[in-house]
């Protein structure tokens, strides 16, 4: 060993250096304090009192959602209970110009975006009415192939890029995420045509069963968009003013032609993967999930707003209410969407004439279905 | 019309569109500065400017992934992977998502892609250049695989798979690129996707084809002409969809068929044509349909590419086994 040695070349030490310098961006703390008060982003008192309504309303819809898929009444959903902060608060910082390319369990985003409540149903239900998706609505339905979004991403950041439009692609992985190719490949195409792109890595710690450490030897998650020469930023995913900070910030950056960003919000699913029969008891302490209760978004962030005035008990309650009374509404909306027919597939495969063997499968079948 | 080789029709066919609608959007590696490895794309960017015509990092999965978000965003991609041997590292932008797009968004985001690709034999390429892949990409519900064999051909069914609405893989053989010239109009011209076309007439069987394999069918209809034995052979053009009334309407008209690909025998897309005959028309055939193929081994080592790859007498010895069935 050479540790003695002092040589001009050390790249253990440039590792650490490099690594040191991610520190994890804090502006609210667990007790709701303002710790970094330089860095408080400019949001008008109802702009705070929205984002607090929208992580309220997402944390109801989660456990409706829990509730619905165990009565048979959802198909598949994934768990959002704790990342309100990380998946709302950089959402909050976007513009209906922004495109957002989600990921699976990413669904709050785009219904804040304006997918209707009852489409969001329908597509965990498996329906195609549910992605059906309204004219001028700038999303891309939930991606399953992880890392798939990532290099959709750079291409829907270089589309807006070439026709002049001031506006960002958005898009969200988890911590596994980061270990796909098409996670490095969107990032560094992102970095080498300097697109408007935000890419946010949501890290919650676990990736179905495997701890974020089996993932990769690096100290964080950030760290990565070095390889892509891009800038990057860890940050408390539990701290809505934190997260939309950084993210509007990286927006800025975009609009203004300086690039993309990845940001690594660290935060945590309180439920289980998804509810596909993912059992966490088998993979987490539950010293874990107290742990990471106590840093839970919305009782920091209720904390801060009641300090200020802004927010009641009361007030609480209403959301809560519209919440349920909106996904009562929804559920049933999507009860009455009309059962899926094969022509009905047959007819969405391709854009203008039937190719011969659709044309010949669609007459078989309409002969079929009108019997 | 003028004298073109296969690879110039086919950047006459980018300049036509590139020119005609500016969502038009050409890139790969090298397609740019450099005009391609084949000169595909020669003079295209100096032309119309870096923004429309450009190179990537090398990475196929990324290309794929620009292409499919920039079609989300209104333009026309045409994207090179610079040889379908490289298909494996992009297949799900390929087969996951473009091919998907207008499906999964229930027609809202159709996917007016063009995925251009050279592949093909019997030009000594290192590994993994050459591989006949049509077969994988024939198998994914929402693609149309087109394969030229000339360029004729090649000009109008690409400017077709520019214009189509949906995801068209563009499958070009190497070893036909510059094998010819033939007249090829000097304006623009379109070629139905999923027409087969008669590229000889005859009346006592059908060689079904494509690709380079077209060439060597028509050298061994020709010898087998000369044994007093009438051949009509049909250049499929596109292997997804089929041209099911040409190919029928032949077999009806011989009675006996052939499939010839350079592909595998457990690969490519002759079975599907043998099986669509046999659906269709087998009250017509005097012999099984047969077929000519390469072996069911990995593509082979560059020197051993002749002893390997199907040719005009492996189709002449099948086809007479039908004849005189």
């Amino acid at each position: 060993m050479a540790a003695n040695k002092k040589t001009q070349f050390d790249p253990v030490q440039t590792l650490q250096e490099v690594e040191e310098k991610f520190e994890m961006l804090q502006i609210l703390n667990e007790k709701g304090e303002i710790v970094n008060e330089d860095l408080m982003p400019d949001l008008t008192d109802e702009e705070l009192v929205e984002l607090m309504e929208r992580m309220v309303y997402v944390r109801v819809l989660d456990q409706r959602s829990i509730s619905l898929n165990r009565q048979g009444r959802l198909g598949f959903y994934a768990p959002t209970a704790g990342q309100e902060a990380s998946q709302l608060a950089s959402h909050f910082a976007t513009t209906k110009e922004d495109f957002i390319l989600p990921g699976y369990r990413d669904v709050p985003q785009i219904v804040f975006h304006g997918l209707p409540l009852h489409q969001a149903f329908l597509w965990s239900r498996g329906h195609y009415l549910g992605s059906d998706l309204p004219e001028d609505l700038n999303i891309f339905i939930p991606q399953i192939i992880i890392g798939a979004q990532y290099i959709q991403a750079a291409g829907v950041a270089m589309g807006y890029q070439k026709s002049g439009k001031e506006a960002i692609a958005l898009t969200y992985t988890g911590d596994g995420g980061t270990s796909q190719g098409d996670f490095y490949e969107g990032i560094n195409f992102a970095g080498a045509f300097n697109l408007p792109a935000v890419f946010i890595v949501q890290n919650n710690q676990f990736a179905i069963s495997t701890p974020r450490e089996l993932q990769t030897r690096g100290k964080t998650l950030a760290q990565k968009g070095i390889a892509a020469g891009i800038p990057s930023i860890l940050v408390d995913g539990m701290d809505a003013l934190a997260v939309y900070k950084v993210t509007k910030d990286a927006r800025d950056r975009a609009i203004a032609g300086e690039g993309p960003t990845l940001i690594e919000t660290m935060t945590y699913r309180y439920g289980p993967h998804t509810m596909a029969g993912d059992d966490p008891t088998r993979y987490r302490t539950s010293d874990t999930d107290d742990e990471w209760e106590k840093k839970d978004p919305l009782v920091r962030f209720r904390i801060f707003l009641e300090g200020k005035g802004l927010w009641t008990e009361e007030k609480e309650n209403e959301v809560i209410e519209r919440a349920k009374e909106d996904v009562k509404e929804a559920i049933k909306k999507a009860d009455a969407a009309p059962k899926q027919k094969v022509t009905d597939f047959l007819e969405i495969m391709y854009k203008g004439e039937m190719p011969y063997n659709v044309k010949e499968q669609y007459d078989i079948y309409k002969a079929k279905e009108s019997k | 019309m003028a004298q073109m080789t296969m690879i110039q029709a086919i950047t006459d066919a980018m300049r036509v569109e590139l020119k005609k609608d500016e969502k038009v959007l050409v890139f790969g590696e090298d397609v740019g500065v450099n005009g391609g490895v084949f000169r595909a794309t020669e003079g295209l960017q100096k032309e119309f400017g870096e923004s429309r015509v450009f190179d990537t990092p090398l990475a196929e999965s990324g290309i794929g992934g620009l292409a499919v978000g920039l079609s989300m965003t209104g333009y026309r991609p045409v994207m090179e992977i610079q040889f379908f041997g490289f298909l494996f590292e992009v297949i799900d932008s390929v087969s996951g998502q473009l091919a998907r797009q207008s499906f999964r968004t229930a027609g809202k985001l159709n996917a007016p892609v063009t995925i251009r690709s050279p592949f093909g034999g019997g030009v000594a390429t290192p590994e993994m250049h050459a591989d006949s892949l049509e077969g994988i990409v024939a198998s994914q519900p929402g693609l149309t695989v087109v394969i030229p064999s000339s360029p004729y051909d090649a000009k109008g069914l690409l400017i077709s798979a520019i214009r189509d609405e949906n995801p068209v893989i563009f499958l070009e053989h190497m070893k036909l690129y510059r094998s010819f010239r033939e007249e090829v109009p000097e304006e623009e011209y379109t070629i139905p996707l999923g027409k087969a076309a008669v590229k000889r007439e005859g009346t006592d069987l059908s060689i079904i084809t494509y690709g380079a394999m077209v060439h060597e069918s028509l050298k061994a209809a020709e010898e087998l002409e000369k044994e007093g034995h009438s051949v009509e052979v049909i250049d499929l053009r596109t292997v997804q969809p089929l041209d099911i009334e040409t190919i029928i309407a032949s077999v009806e008209k011989t009675n006996r068929a052939i499939v010839v690909q350079e592909a595998q025998k457990q690969a490519g897309i002759a079975a599907n044509v043998v099986a669509e005959i046999t659906e269709r028309a087998i009250l017509h055939l005097e012999a099984p349909v047969l077929r000519v193929t390469a072996p069911d081994t990995i593509y082979p080592f560059a020197q051993g590419e002749r002893a390997w790859l199907p040719d005009a007498n492996d189709i002449k010895e099948t086809a007479l086994n039908v004849l005189t069935f």
